[in-house]
């Protein structure tokens, strides 16, 4: 019953299947330097084979992408995505389903209709590396959405006055996302005054530079006063070296100076609000 | 045509736009506004845009002329109740509105102009 690019090769295969696990899983193991166990291994192989074996012989080619490998590449995609997300190589990946080839070869041995049994775990082997792929390119815009989430804090330090302690490199989409959250809390909490923080900002350039004075400047149409504090010796360097005027925009060197000038500039008496407050 | 309503409170012109503008009730407005500077002798103008939600260049210009009209009038201007998105764009468009005061809300905008109008006389 076995279709006719294969010959018997299937048949043999699955006489000699323990002896072709076997050497499959000492490949694969080899490369994946034991950070999954031999037993796990053991059960995902036996899975792929199986699953492999009895495509071949249900379908009538070496075209995989037809609905008899449908169960195959399903185990595929289900080992990719784990590999992707556990953090193996390409290599690492892709060698569980090329391994198989040697294994065949050593165990059943090479017969003219090894050539096609070749081709469809080289189709096999270049779908698990694309489903790899994806998966992976998935982990990455997951994690920059995640970025993009967690560093625009705005927090409120005073009746009156916010800070937006800024960290990390400042490209234009999240500088946009800066911007309207900060201008959007200055409305919300009816802060005059906004203290923008850039002690975690590693390096500042013209663009950096232009997003601040654009924040800045909307800050101001909307009746509000920036304060930029948490410039560095380095980066007050490069600003003076790139020539970024800021005009007169308010900069301090650290928050607490920054703080300061914005009670003063309310006419906030702190000891007297403290005392009010029982401290 | 629709005017919009010029309101006196104590020293002060409140001009609170609570409409969609057209271009020509912009061109009224500026003559409405100037006559009643005249009339009342006011010396602060407030205009509340808390309203507006979207803005084009020629409503920027608007508020630019509104502030230089009232100044050659002897009355200080506030713009207060700019919504972020309408400071973002008149940002992106190039307009930064120098020299014209600001305030987030039109109490906060009447004090400004008190303690402006205050240390003058």
């Amino acid at each position: 019953m076995t279709s006719e690019p294969f010959g018997d090769l299937i048949d043999r295969c699955r006489a000699a299947e323990e002896d072709l696990v076997r050497r499959w899983r000492a490949d694969v193991a080899a490369s994946l330097r034991g950070r999954i166990s031999e037993i796990e291994l053991d059960k995902e192989l036996r899975e792929i084979l199986d699953a492999v074996l009895s495509s071949m012989s249900a379908a009538d080619g070496a075209d995989t992408r037809s609905s008899a490998y449908g169960e195959v590449r399903a185990l595929l995609v289900d080992l990719s995505r784990g590999r992707a997300l556990q953090g193996f190589s390409p290599r690492e990946t892709a060698i569980s389903v090329f391994a198989l080839k040697k294994a065949v070869r050593e165990s059943v041995g090479v017969g003219p209709e090894f050539t096609a049994f070749s081709d469809v775990i080289d189709e096999l082997g270049l779908f698990t590396f694309e489903t790899y792929t994806k998966a992976r390119e998935e982990v990455i815009s997951n994690q920059a959405e995640q970025l993009l989430e967690l560093a625009t804090p705005v927090v409120k330090l005073w009746q009156g006055v916010v800070a937006l302690p800024l960290v990390g490199t400042l490209d234009s989409a999240r500088a946009q996302v800066v911007m309207e959250k900060l201008l959007q809390t200055l409305v919300d909490t009816g802060s005059e005054y906004a203290i923008i923080d850039i002690t975690g900002v590693p390096a500042v350039d013209t663009q950096v530079a232009q997003h601040l004075l654009k924040t800045i400047v909307a800050a101001r149409l909307m009746g509000a006063e920036c304060i930029i504090s948490g410039i560095r010796p380095q980066i007050a360097q490069t600003i003076v070296a790139l020539g970024i005027e800021f005009g007169d925009i308010a900069t301090k060197a650290t928050l607490a100076d920054a703080l300061l000038l914005a009670l003063g500039r309310i006419g906030v008496d702190v000891t007297a609000e403290m005392s009010k407050r029982g401290l | 045509m629709e005017r919009l309503p010029i309101l006196k409170i104590g020293q002060m012109l409140l001009v609170s736009i609570q409409v969609d503008l057209r271009d020509d009730m912009v061109v009224a407005l500026q003559e409405d506004l100037a006559d009643r500077i005249v009339e009342t002798g006011a010396r602060g103008v407030v205009i509340d845009i808390t309203a507006l939600d979207i803005v084009d260049s020629f409503t920027g210009r608007m508020l630019a002329t509104m502030a230089a009209l009232s100044r050659v009038l002897d009355a200080d201007t506030v713009v207060v109740g700019m919504r972020p998105a309408v400071a973002i764009t008149l940002v992106e468009l190039g307009l930064s509105l120098d020299g014209i005061k600001t305030a987030l809300d039109v109490e906060r905008g009447m004090r400004l102009l008190s303690l402006a109008g205050g240390s003058a006389r």
